[in-house]
């Protein structure tokens, strides 16, 4: 199978799919760890929301290429390479103001792409964004509360959150980098022109910035080029824990 | 000969795995039940995304079908669109949902704004007050949100509203 130059649509959904699945998989990481009961659930919720709507985008991929094309086979048994995501999600865990800072600028981008995907003109894509957008919603309050609650927190925690925001900032500007399937997929009516989504992520992110006494950071953006397959050497590490037991046993079943 | 309303009874007696109070007719998710040619056809709508129920979910309702139609003889698809909120609960699915001690969502969730006024309290299912909080938007399931009521002290489960 050839994934870069396969069919776009299917491509496009592995662009979406695999932000899904790769932080879907990361906040799984969490679970058992979190720092109170509470937040472990809801982290394993989150990623639970992720990975099934990662299914979503997958069951329709492996619709579209047939010829016995299935969810598993597309989420593992491609390499680093042939994976689609933003560098943003498969970011380490770190501490958990980096969790939470990963997942408050991808929730903000998240929440205004389904917006858009929403009214997409692939009807079948379209469908799956009005239901995600609903749970994506409560991803968004979550994440943004979290980073009220630290920044306006004691000394320690708007240290720690502010060092976060600052080392995960130079990920983001990727998200509103279109890559050439970006570009056909606007081109098609499928999806939003991610550079336009930039001002209103901006908005999003400076008002929960500003009720938590933040500062929006500056820095240099990354050139990333994760939608294209080159990535940190953080996916690999991933990929090869989430993908092990189906490899070392391919026709294992649950 | 089976008719769609023996199909239909027949679904009011398939509970959800997570809540069995409520069966799937009550849950809203049974978008039509038709009946072609011997095969019984039936639209199903997922809850939440990630809910790991879903596939049980399809399991038990083919399965239950088949004792009127025959093995093989239900196809069960599925549709997103328009997606499943918590208003395709019925009315007897929220009068059950309370008696099961978890409190039912509010209606008219399909309006966004209505997600941003999550804090609004909700009634406690044991002892009806209303000075409540929510603990955290993330509960047991994907469906369910945890509350506390400030009265009686008990924590309780709240259905959450999408």
């Amino acid at each position: 199978m050839k994934w870069d130059t396969c069919d776009p649509s299917v491509q496009y959904l592995l662009h979406l799919g695999d932000d899904a699945l790769v932080l879907g998989h990361r906040l799984s990481e969490w679970c058992g760890h979190g720092p109170i009961l509470e937040e472990d659930i809801a982290l394993s919720n989150l990623a639970l929301d992720l990975v099934g709507l990662a299914r979503q985008y997958y069951q329709l991929a492996a619709r579209r290429i047939g010829d016995g094309m299935t969810e598993d086979r597309i989420a593992y048994w491609r390499s680093d390479r042939e994976f689609r995501n933003h560098v943003l999600v498969e970011q380490p865990n770190g501490d958990f103001g980096d969790t939470m800072a990963r997942q408050f600028y991808f929730d903000a981008f998240h929440f205004l792409q389904l917006d858009a995907l929403q009214n997409s003109s692939d009807l079948e894509l379209a469908a799956i964004a009005r239901k995600a957008i609903k749970e994506t919603t409560y991803h968004a309050q979550h994440s943004s509360e979290w980073i009220v609650r630290l920044g306006d927190g004691t000394d320690e925690s708007r240290t720690r959150i502010s060092a976060s925001l600052l080392r995960l900032w130079p990920f983001t500007s990727e998200l509103f980098e279109a890559s050439t399937v970006d570009r056909e997929a606007h081109a098609q009516g499928w999806g939003p022109d991610v550079s336009s989504l930039r001002g209103p992520w901006l908005d999003l992110v400076h008002e929960v910035l500003h009720q938590a006494g933040l500062q929006l950071p500056e820095g240099p953006a990354k050139l990333l080029r994760g939608k294209s397959g080159i990535h940190s050497e953080s996916l690999g590490f991933l990929l090869a824990e989430m993908q092990s037991l189906p490899r070392a046993y391919p026709d294992a079943t649950w | 000969m089976v008719s769609v309303s023996d199909l239909e009874l027949r679904l009011h007696h398939v509970a959800d795995p997570e809540v069995p109070a409520l069966s799937v007719m009550d849950l809203g998710i049974v978008r039509s039940v038709r009946l072609e040619d011997g095969v019984c056809h039936v639209d199903l709508s997922p809850t939440y995304t990630g809910c790991p129920a879903t596939e049980r979910i399809e399991r038990d309702v083919r399965e239950a079908l088949e004792e009127l139609v025959g093995v093989g003889n239900v196809a069960v698809h599925t549709v997103l669109d328009p997606p499943w909120t918590t208003d395709w609960i019925s009315d007897e699915g929220l009068r059950k949902l309370e008696a099961y001690g978890i409190a039912p969502p509010p209606r008219r969730t399909t309006d966004k704004r209505s997600l941003l006024s999550l804090h609004k309290p909700l009634a406690c299912p044991r002892c009806r007050s209303t000075h409540t909080e929510r603990l955290s938007a993330f509960g047991s399931t994907a469906c369910k949100a945890l509350h506390r009521c400030l009265d009686c002290l008990e924590p309780f489960e709240a259905f959450k509203c999408i």
